[in-house]
């Protein structure tokens, strides 16, 4: 297990408090994510997964501690000292959160269009690619959102979420409600973009077959607080009854058994 | 941004050789935000002649997927001329980059837009405003059968959504409505009063206040008022749960949405139109009593003794009656606007318009309407 207080880490989570009103979601959190990473976070419904990746992404002010993203304190940062962070990484959200006015392609071409100063064959031309990267057929871009499938939903998401070759991409229960296949289709092109890209990916993840397939690291939280943080296997080595109950379930031992074969 | 973020290039055509060569030295961030200045230049390369192009990457620092279709586009287009192509000196990160965008690139043709001709596109709108009328006598045939259903089993009727409907389109529209109305009382005795004063005749202003309110505007504007309020919110709600799948939950659970949704929407508002009317009038009236005692000396006790003159119980049934088939009108076309969302956010916005605009286009064919009825019948 790395240290938590190394400098380089990409993200840098230290002693975080959060609260939505009076609930108290995260108490004294800290973690550090390292570059090249695929980072997951674990946990029962409500335990504050999805809070925390909000918080990191800047759409939740938390109530005391710090999170340094690439170096850079974010509690607090305004929008114009946030935008140079904000390019620097994407985000795909649980359930995809595509324009519904505009088909797949217009939802890449938006982000390319907003932040560089290709010319419009060009982007046009990226966005197929990038919509080709995550597995979608040509003729998806000119869908509309409501005219997709789930899985193909998903997809497009992560399109727009890597449409600028991000860093740093945050991907929330990239698998969920997903077919088996289209979910493993995911799990290899997660690793497919960390490997091929070079990315850090942070993840929020029930799925146990994701997170043996791909995660590094893995951090399960719980009430706010979190119980372990390292590799699957290690953390399948932990001495704690919750942690213990998610591994050794009958979806976790199913998924364990899987994962240890294809090794 | 300084300049060494950005690509750069450096281009080097040997005449000499044969064939022609160019040497292409790339260098620098080939990236989706430094790759801007170079495309043009790519671009004007890739359609020159020449028969053998070296591409030597080695002092690329950072290539991306952006940056790494540049570089496969160019090298296609130059090998569709019919010239050989070879890249050298990537670091081996950037050169799986490379084969897996051209990999890749055989299934990344961006989608043609289609094109609709404006024949069609009349067509498609002529199309579409009829399955639109079709859908709507439809609707209102569902409304009615539904509504006779629940007069047989008068148990079934949902008094909970009544009651909340009640407070939200009625209770909660007082305030705007009453307003509204004391405001068009005092315009219309301040419009009056200058005209009447030249006749001598200022009592007659209790006579247009009174008559003016009561059988046209009052009902009118409470009505489109109404429409604006609560028209929009039942397009916007249903279409909400449309979108969001709800209103198909409610059929898998055995409830109709007809039932739970539109019918509670139309009884609340058939109730608490009129009385919203009646409301307006006595705020209307108020406004002009205000007025005619301010600018023409009426008393109020004088003014409302002709008011009872002017009004008959027929002026103020002619304006009451009127109410609920507003009602039914702003209540219909706003759900059923709302059944007709489809899609996402852009669909709902733009049904919860076409409600508005419709309700009261259609309340104002209405009020017309009784007005040649009420001629013919002399009332």
């Amino acid at each position: 297990m790395k240290k938590s207080q190394e400098p380089s880490a990409v993200i840098d989570i230290r002693a975080l408090h959060t609260r939505y009103g009076k609930a108290v979601v995260h108490e004294n959190v800290s973690l550090a994510v390292q570059p090249g990473e695929i980072f997951s976070l674990v946990g029962g419904s409500g335990c504050g997964k999805s809070t925390l990746l909000r918080a990191i992404i800047m759409l939740l002010q938390p109530v005391s501690g710090s999170i340094r993203v690439f170096g850079q304190e974010v509690i607090g940062l305004n929008d114009e000292k946030a935008l140079p962070l904000r390019r620097r990484w994407g985000v795909m959200f649980e359930r995809g959160a595509l324009f519904s006015s505009l088909t797949v392609a217009e939802n890449v071409a938006m982000v390319l269009h907003e932040h560089t100063q290709l010319s419009a064959s060009l982007i046009d031309e990226v966005v197929a690619l990038k919509i080709a990267l995550t597995g979608l057929p040509a003729d998806a871009g000119a869908k509309y959102p409501n005219e997709l499938s789930g899985g193909m939903r998903k997809r497009a998401a992560l399109a727009r979420a890597i449409a600028l070759d991000p860093e740093l991409l945050f991907l929330d229960e990239p698998t969920a409600g997903l077919d088996p296949l289209s979910a493993s289709g995911i799990d290899e092109l997660v690793k497919s973009l960390r490997d091929v890209l070079g990315l850090t990916i942070m993840m929020v993840t029930h799925d146990l077959d994701l997170l043996w397939r791909t995660a590094d690291r893995v951090a399960v939280l719980d009430k706010g607080h979190i119980l372990g943080i390292g590799s699957m296997t290690e953390l399948s080595q932990l001495d704690h009854p919750l942690v213990r109950e998610y591994f050794y379930g009958p979806r976790g031992r199913a998924a364990r058994e899987q994962a240890w074969k294809k090794k | 941004m300084t300049a060494k973020q950005f690509a750069q290039l450096e281009i080097e055509t040997v005449t000499v050789s044969v064939p022609p060569t160019v040497n292409v030295r790339c260098a620098g961030v080939w990236t989706v935000q430094g790759i801007a200045p170079v495309e043009q230049r790519l671009a004007a390369l890739a359609s020159s002649d020449a028969g053998k192009w070296v591409i030597d990457g080695s002092a690329i620092s950072a290539l991306d997927t952006a940056g790494a279709w540049l570089l496969h586009r160019t090298m296609r287009a130059v090998e569709q001329r019919g010239a050989r192509v070879r890249i050298s000196g990537l670091r081996p990160e950037f050169n799986t980059l490379l084969q897996l965008i051209a990999a890749r690139a055989a299934t990344a043709e961006p989608a043609a837009p289609v094109k609709v001709g404006l024949l069609a596109s009349i067509g498609q709108q002529a199309w579409s405003s009829l399955l639109g009328v079709s859908g709507m006598l439809a609707f209102i045939g569902e409304s009615a059968i539904a509504f006779l259903r629940s007069l047989a089993q008068p148990h079934r009727i949902r008094w909970r959504p009544i009651l909340h409907n009640l407070q939200t389109a009625g209770f909660e529209a007082l305030p705007i409505t009453g307003l509204l109305s004391f405001l068009m009382g005092v315009v219309i005795a301040y419009q009056g009063a200058d005209q009447l004063q030249r006749f001598g005749a200022n009592i007659f202003i209790a006579d247009l206040v009174g008559l003016s309110m009561l059988r046209e505007l009052s009902p009118l504007l409470t009505a489109i008022i109404v429409a604006g309020r609560s028209g929009s919110a039942y397009a916007a709600q249903i279409g909400t749960m449309k979108i969001s799948e709800e209103i198909d939950a409610l059929r898998t659970i055995g409830i109709g949405p007809q039932e739970l949704l539109v019918q509670p929407k139309i009884l609340a508002l058939v109730i608490a139109l009129p009385l919203l009317t009646v409301y307006a009038d006595v705020a209307g009236v108020l406004g002009g009593m205000l007025m005619a005692n301010s600018m023409l000396d009426i008393s109020f006790s004088v003014f409302l003794d002709r008011l009872e003159d002017a009004l008959s119980l027929s002026s103020f049934l002619t304006g009451i009656i009127k109410a609920p088939v507003f009602a039914v009108i702003i209540a219909l076309v706003g759900c059923f606007q709302g059944f007709q969302v489809s899609g996402g956010a852009d669909s709902v916005g733009r049904q919860t318009t076409v409600s508005v605009v419709q309700s009261i286009f259609l309340v104002i064919v209405a009020d017309a309407l009784f007005s040649v009825i009420f001629n013919w019948l002399d009332l």
